[in-house]
Parts: C-alpha cells; sequence; structure tokens
C-alpha cells in the first residue's frame, strides 16, 4: 500500500483533531495507529476511508489522490472495506444476506455470484454454519469476523481496521485477531487502529503514534516498542503497559 | 387448582414480571365488563328507561349502511395517510430547505389544531376546491382525515427513521451505498419493526376520529345513528349499537397493535 498525506488538517469546529499531518509510506503491507483516546487516530482512519472530509490538505492512497467531494467518494468507499469497532452489521439481515448485499447493489454481481462469493468468504473463516443466523444470535467474535468477511469479500484496496477488537472480551479478541493476521499473511493490505500493543508490534510493518492530532513518532515496529526515541512514545507505553 | 389469591393477585407481587394465568386474565376482564354493564344497567333501571328496540330495528339497514360508509372512508383515509405520512416523514429531513420547512409546518399546524375545527376550516374554506355538494362530500371526508392522521403518521414514522442508530447509516456509508439505497435497504426495513405498532394504534384513532365527518353531513356511521335517533325518538336503542359497530372495528385493531408490540419487543 501506498499511503501520503500532505498538510493534512481536520477540526470540528475550533477543536482541532489533525494537526498538519504530512507522511509518506511505501511498500507498507499494514499500518498500525497507536495512542491515547482522542489524539486523532480514528479521524485518520475515517479520512481515509472517505468517511470524514479534511479541512485543509491532500491524502492520495495507492498513488491516486482522494478527491473529497460525494461522487468520488462514493467510488472511493467502494473500493474500500471498513470495519469498525462495532455494529457493522444490519440486525435485520442474516450473515449471508449482509454479504451479498453489497455485492449485488454496490457492486452489480449476480444473486448466484454473490452468494458463490459470501459462502466461500464465510468457509474460510469458519462461519459457514451461522450463515442464516442473525447478527443478534452471534457471539461478538462472530459478528466481527462476519464484518471483516464482508469488508473482504468485495476485493478491497485496503482494509481499514477502526479498533475491531475495543468492544470484545480477551477470548473473542484472540478469535477476531487471529483472522487479520490471517488476512496480513494472505498479503492484504491492512490500515488498523488498535489499543492492542502486543499485536500491533507483532502485526504492523509501519507504526504510527497519535497525540493530540500530531504523529510523534512513525518507524518499524520494532523501533516504536523497543527503542522509541520520542518522549511522547516513551510515556504512552509506560503508561499502557504498565498493567 | 388455583387458590383464589391466583385469581386476583398477579404474580410476583407488585413486580409484576411474569404474566398471571389464563383463567385469572379471563375472569378479571369479565370481572370488570360485568361492573361496567352493570353500572350502566343500574343507572337504566333508576331511570325507569322505555326501552323501544323495534323502532330502531326497522333502520338496521340505513345504520349498515353508514358502518359500511365508515369502513370504506376509513379503509381510504388509511392508505392515503399512511402514504401521505411517510412522504411528510421524509420532507421533514429532507436537505431542501423549503420542502423541509413546509412539511415540519404543516404537520405542526394540523397536529395543534382539533379535528372538530380543521373539518370546518377545511370543509367551508376549500369549499370552492371541492364545490360544496353531495357528490364531494366522501372526497372531502377522506382527504380531511387523510390531512389529520397523516400529520400523526409522519410524527411516528420520523421517530421510527430517528429510532435507527448513526452507526447503521455509517456502515451503509462505509460499503459504499447511495443515500437511495442507505434508506431502502438499512433505514426503512428497520424503521418498519418499530413503527408497526404505533402505526396499527393510529388506525385505531382514525376510526373514532372518522365519527366528526357527521357534522358536515356525510352519512357515515355516527351520522346514520344520528338521523335514525330522531326520526324514532330513541336515544340509547341507537348509540349502544353506535358504540358496538365501533367497538367491533377498533377493539381488535388495537388488540392486533398490543400483540406486534410484545412480538417486536421480545425479538430484539
Amino acid at each position: 500500500m501506498k499511503l501520503s498525506f500532505q498538510e493534512v488538517v481536520k477540526r470540528f469546529g475550533d477543536h482541532t483533531v489533525i494537526d498538519r499531518i504530512s507522511l509518506e509510506l511505501d511498500g507498507v503491507h499494514c499500518l498500525a495507529l497507536i495512542g491515547p483516546s482522542g489524539g486523532g487516530k480514528s479521524t485518520l482512519l475515517r479520512i481515509v476511508a472517505g468517511l470524514e472530509y479534511p479541512t485543509s490538505g491532500v491524502v492520495a492512497l495507492n498513488g491516486r489522490e482522494i478527491e473529497y467531494h460525494d461522487e468520488a467518494l462514493l467510488r472511493h468507499r467502494r473500493s474500500i472495506g471498513t470495519v469498525f469497532q462495532a455494529f457493522n452489521l444490519f440486525p435485520h439481515l442474516t450473515a449471508l444476506r449482509n454479504i451479498t448485499l453489497p455485492l449485488e447493489k454496490v457492486h452489480g454481481k449476480s444473486g448466484d455470484e454473490a452468494r458463490e462469493l459470501a459462502e466461500g468468504t464465510l468457509r474460510r473463516f469458519q462461519l459457514l454454519a451461522h450463515a442464516h443466523k442473525r447478527p443478534a444470535e452471534l457471539s461478538g467474535g462472530q459478528r466481527q469476523r462476519v464484518a471483516i468477511a464482508r469488508a473482504i469479500a468485495i476485493k478491497p484496496q485496503v482494509i481499514l481496521l477502526d479498533e475491531p477488537t475495543s468492544a470484545l472480551d480477551p477470548e473473542m479478541t484472540a478469535e477476531v485477531l487471529e483472522l487479520i493476521e490471517e488476512l496480513k499473511r494472505e498479503g492484504r493490505d491492512l490500515l488498523l487502529v488498535t489499543h492492542e500493543m502486543g499485536f500491533a508490534r507483532r502485526l504492523a510493518d509501519r507504526v504510527a503514534l497519535l497525540a493530540e492530532g500530531r504523529i510523534a513518532e512513525l518507524g518499524p515496529a520494532e523501533q516504536i516498542f523497543g527503542a522509541p526515541e520520542s518522549e511522547v512514545t516513551k510515556g504512552f507505553l509506560r503508561r499502557v503497559l504498565k498493567y | 387448582m388455583e387458590t383464589w389469591r391466583d385469581l386476583i393477585l398477579a404474580p410476583g407481587g407488585a413486580r409484576g414480571e411474569t404474566s398471571p394465568p389464563t383463567v385469572a386474565k379471563v375472569l378479571n376482564t369479565f370481572l370488570a365488563l360485568f361492573m361496567l354493564i352493570g353500572a350502566v344497567w343500574l343507572s337504566l333501571v333508576k331511570l325507569n328507561y322505555n326501552w323501544n328496540w323495534g323502532s330502531v330495528w326497522d333502520y338496521r339497514e340505513s345504520l349498515f349502511r353508514g358502518w359500511m360508509m365508515t369502513l370504506g372512508i376509513t379503509a381510504a383515509a388509511l392508505v392515503l395517510s399512511t402514504i401521505g405520512g411517510f412522504v411528510l416523514a421524509l420532507c421533514q429531513r429532507s436537505f431542501v430547505l423549503p420542502l423541509r420547512y413546509f412539511a415540519k409546518v404543516l404537520v405542526e399546524m394540523v397536529r395543534c389544531t382539533p379535528l372538530l375545527v380543521l373539518i370546518y376550516l377545511i370543509w367551508y374554506g376549500f369549499g370552492g376546491v371541492f364545490g360544496i355538494g353531495n357528490d364531494y362530500r366522501f372526497t372531502a371526508g377522506i382527504l380531511i382525515l387523510t390531512l389529520f392522521e397523516g400529520a400523526y403518521i409522519s410524527e411516528i414514522m420520523r421517530a421510527g427513521i430517528e429510532s435507527v442508530g448513526k452507526t447503521q447509516i455509517e456502515s451503509a456509508r462505509a460499503i459504499g451505498f447511495t443515500r437511495t439505497q442507505t434508506y431502502r435497504y438499512v433505514i426503512i426495513p428497520q424503521a418498519f419493526r418499530q413503527v408497526l405498532p404505533p402505526l396499527v394504534g393510529q388506525l385505531v384513532s382514525l376510526i373514532k376520529d372518522s365519527s366528526l365527518l357527521s357534522v358536515i353531513a356525510i352519512t357515515e356511521f355516527t351520522e346514520s345513528a344520528q338521523q335514525v335517533s330522531s326520526i324514532t325518538y330513541s336515544n340509547l336503542e341507537t348509540y349502544l349499537p353506535l358504540a358496538g359497530g365501533y367497538l367491533i372495528l377498533t377493539v381488535p385493531i388495537s388488540l392486533w397493535s398490543r400483540w406486534l408490540e410484545r412480538r417486536f419487543k421480545y425479538e430484539t
């Protein structure tokens, strides 16, 4: 994945959430965004996802500049898989229908094609037995795995994961993290906002620490977790790794 | 076998978490009906009311025609006000501001005006458009009811649409649904479950409210009863069947609405 930010600013009213972030990444397969809450991680991800407009600046993904107007964003979102913390799935539809609906209505697949694709994805994630259940009948971990299945079924250029395990208990967290690790092994490009430091360390080839809307430090995982240079990073890691 | 305690006290005491046994439900329903009917009956005995069912029975066909007219008017108004209410609810959320505020002002004005006043206003105010005359009474009645109930239904639907969580709309956006697709595949199916029980409940109001159309001489059920009453000089002999005729329509619908409410509550 190629990702470029030039002087990107995002303000909500008087509050500056992203404060002139610039970065250039090339050949990165998994970028993890870590940092304190309110530091701007999720907003950064949502700007890449085309769900939030930057106040100013230029963002480019895989060499193509993201145009922030409705029509172009619609196309952009369709080329990306986004998974949120919770409530990704539509509660009135079965797991299978949750996956086939966007394939049919957004990506123009026929009913049969969509079902085949969806079933294939569910089978690979050992979720086929749950295909005809509604989200309320699934565990939290299963729900997130179906949401990830829905995101990858459309063959996205990159998968964005916004704290995908924050709403889960440890056992379900493990089940979802395993799946994400498998995606990485398949060579898919991931952008991940997470509070799971161990996971970020193991999985990410680049880690960015965001605090107060700026990138405090950006580097390989070994550097960020092994020998951090910035005081902000050191302080943050000290706090989160204490317990 | 239940003891008398089980028949008059709900299990679990004041917390009342569990439903009472069926025998107790039936018994207490009949007890309540018995007391209500008993009170009316005692009062009539005291009045020494002179019953004259025979003369009203001669006009049963006219009463039945009125009842059918009420059924027709409410059925038509139901369909139209549901469609109208839905369109108004969408308009209230439109990003075209004149449309949004037109819908908001209309809904608020109609909801804050008594139906009786609204009937007079529209009947006399827009008479020029309808052309006051017998041919148009039926249409005018349907339109007045549609407007009045449509305003309430639009509020029910707006609440239903707003009950669909922001996260759902966010999910739909992330997938790449257009605004229309988001409504069609995400918002409306979910809002429908929220809206159905109060919508059915509103139908009960619609049927009852239609009785006010008698003031502009539409020969629906109430107006027919009034005519029969004045011809036969009988009061209770016409008004008791009148109440019964409305209850036949409204009670099943009201029970249906409660049933829908329970069913959807347990599912989610």
